[in-house]
């Protein structure tokens, strides 16, 4: 097993995570609370990454930081290297990548918020943001997990970006998906099995810990 | 000018009658507004335009000389900056939080010492002292009002605006925290606006009261006086009580109280323990009149009386009689003409005393 591909895969997912966290609240308040007629759009755009194939995605954001393009001559100057076949760079493609699995069950938790709640937090006195930090997010937990772990666990399985954005590097961008992918073109059928089977072990651990969650089979935190 | 809350809005729906309204409500001295009306009358809405958590098409709302809102200078004071106590008709309890939590939640600007302080002061005015430690989930629905109160007079308010109190009890339960409710703005001197579907509660907790209806304000007035002297059928049609009188209760016997109604004596049922003030409630279709020489029926009172006016309601006619004190009744046509009821002409007033409510009055 090619260790080096797994640390490489589990630093992306955590970091994209991570990213996706920080990132994907402000979005999802955004979307959830905004009463802007057009909100759609921006809906759509952010859910795209769920329909469209990952290498026309990657080929975009290719494009995007690219040498030729004002933000990756921007990045280059700034930092001394391109973008493209760089971590930073497959860390960025990824985040896109997985923005709707981040950004959706964070907006659906929000929605769940009784509205009633909201208002009485204000008329308390507190700012939209102290209703957010003390009242919105902790009511949301279920959904910030859920969110966090089905980014985590998108990022671990992703392939197509990851070719077109990171390409296959050594310790830099070389993923588990791709690791995969090289042993079976080198007919090295028993090393694929053994890390598919981990792939597959680890996205299922995961999927169950959300889909546990979200019935409550176990309760996450004590009840008081 | 004295110290008051105006408020002068327009607010247009799609699904109901537009809210157009007028209203000034006194702060000095504290007094209890009622807003009065059947539900999707506009008077929760009405409220929340107070509280800032709605914004009418047009008009203003100002408080003691403050603008808080005004749709012509887009003015908008938030809720945040209103120093409101609200309380919602279902609580919003904030199921994350402790009741102490709860109360606490909105003490931001004290030091801890001072919020502990404040939370124990409140938690001992409502007596939950011993649920300080509980979910809301865990409350009955009595707790969780008086929880919902403590959150809500916790940050001293300068104005308290409480939608539907009492409605989510069951009928004892609401009763008795009727009576509490009633002390507690009495003890608190807050101004408050109280928004009730129920006539028991605005007699109880109001000093003014007005009635809403399709969105506008049909009457205004002391409780008592609304409730008595509709200005026109509509308010009649919505208050649906139109005899309220002050009363002493002098015995009760057997859940049969005798309450002593100006020189008459009136039998209600009672249960015991009913303060000796009280409010004396009949409805107008719960006075049967007969001839004043035929014979008694079962009901427990029976005065004699005068008629002092008739006035044609389509197919029914209100009567009132002076019987000692000025009782209203809702009669057919058909029984106008039999019993001859015209202005001056002696009448029978009869009704159970289970069609007779009181209502306790401090």
């Amino acid at each position: 097993m090619n260790w080096m591909a797994i640390w490489v895969t589990c630093k992306l997912a955590s970091l994209t995570s991570l990213a996706l966290l920080i990132l994907g609240l402000p979005i999802a308040y955004w979307l959830t609370y905004s009463k802007w007629r057009w909100k759609f759009l921006i809906e759509s755009i952010v859910a795209l990454p769920l329909v469209l194939p990952p290498t026309v995605l990657g080929f975009y954001i290719l494009i995007t930081i690219g040498p030729h393009s004002p933000i990756g001559r921007f990045y280059t100057d700034l930092v001394g290297h391109p973008l493209p076949f760089s971590f930073q760079g497959l860390l960025l493609a990824s985040i896109l990548y997985s923005l709707p699995f981040a950004v959706q069950p964070f907006a659906t938790a929000f929605e769940q918020v009784d509205r009633k709640l909201i208002e009485a937090s204000w008329t308390l006195g507190l700012s939209k943001l102290k209703t957010f930090f003390r009242l919105i997010l902790p009511l949301s937990t279920a959904g910030l997990i859920t969110g966090v772990v089905l980014s985590f666990a998108h990022t671990l399985g992703e392939f197509g970006v990851v070719l077109m954005v990171g390409g296959n590097i050594e310790g830099i961008t070389r993923t588990v998906s791709i690791e995969i992918y090289d042993e079976v073109q080198a007919l090295n059928y028993a090393a694929a099995a053994k890390t598919s089977a981990l792939l597959l072990l680890v996205s299922y651990a995961v999927l169950l810990l959300v889909y546990a969650m979200n019935r409550r089979v176990w309760s996450v935190w004590p009840q008081k | 000018m004295a110290p008051e809350v105006t408020l002068n809005i327009r607010k247009t729906f799609v699904d109901r009658a537009t809210i157009a309204v007028q209203l000034r409500l006194p702060l000095d001295p504290p007094s209890v507004t009622i807003l009065f009306g059947p539900s999707g009358s506009g008077k929760t809405t009405i409220l929340r335009c107070l509280a800032g958590l709605e914004q009418p098409e047009e008009g203003t709302i100002s408080w003691n000389g403050h603008i808080w809102f005004d749709a012509a200078t887009h003015v908008h004071v938030p809720p945040q900056a209103r120093g409101l106590g609200y309380m919602a008709q279902a609580y919003a309890l904030f199921p994350n939080y402790t009741v102490e939590g709860n109360i606490a939640y909105g003490l931001s600007g004290l030091s801890v010492q001072e919020k502990k302080a404040r939370v124990n002061e409140v938690l001992s005015l409502l007596q939950i002292k011993q649920l300080a430690q509980q979910k809301p989930t865990q409350l009955s629905g009595g707790q969780q009002q008086r929880v919902a109160l403590a959150r809500a007079i916790a940050r001293r308010p300068q104005l308290l605006l409480l939608d539907e109190p009492l409605s989510a009890l069951d009928a004892p339960t609401r009763t008795k925290l009727c009576e509490d409710l009633r002390m507690l703005l009495t003890r608190l001197a807050i101004p408050a606006v109280v928004v009730t579907h129920d006539w028991t509660e605005a007699l109880a907790l109001g000093d003014q009261m007005a009635v809403i209806d399709d969105g506008r304000v049909l009457q205004t007035g002391k409780p008592q006086e609304v409730f008595s002297q509709p200005v026109n059928a509509d308010v009649a049609r919505v208050v649906g009580i139109e005899t309220v009188i002050q009363g002493r209760v002098r015995e009760i016997r057997d859940e049969l109280a005798t309450v002593q109604v100006g020189p008459v004596p009136v039998f209600a049922v009672a249960s015991p323990g009913l303060e000796s003030d009280v409010f004396v409630c009949i409805r107008a279709e719960d006075v049967t009149l007969e001839l004043a020489g035929s014979s008694e029926t079962s009901a427990r009172n029976h005065l004699r009386g005068t008629v002092q006016a008739v006035t044609s309601l389509g197919a029914l006619v209100r009567v009132t009689i002076d019987c000692g004190f000025l009782l209203t009744a809702l009669v057919t046509r058909s029984a106008q003409s039999e019993l001859r009821l015209a202005n001056g002409s002696d009448v029978r007033a009869a009704f159970k005393a289970g069609s007779v409510h009181l209502i306790p009055r401090r």
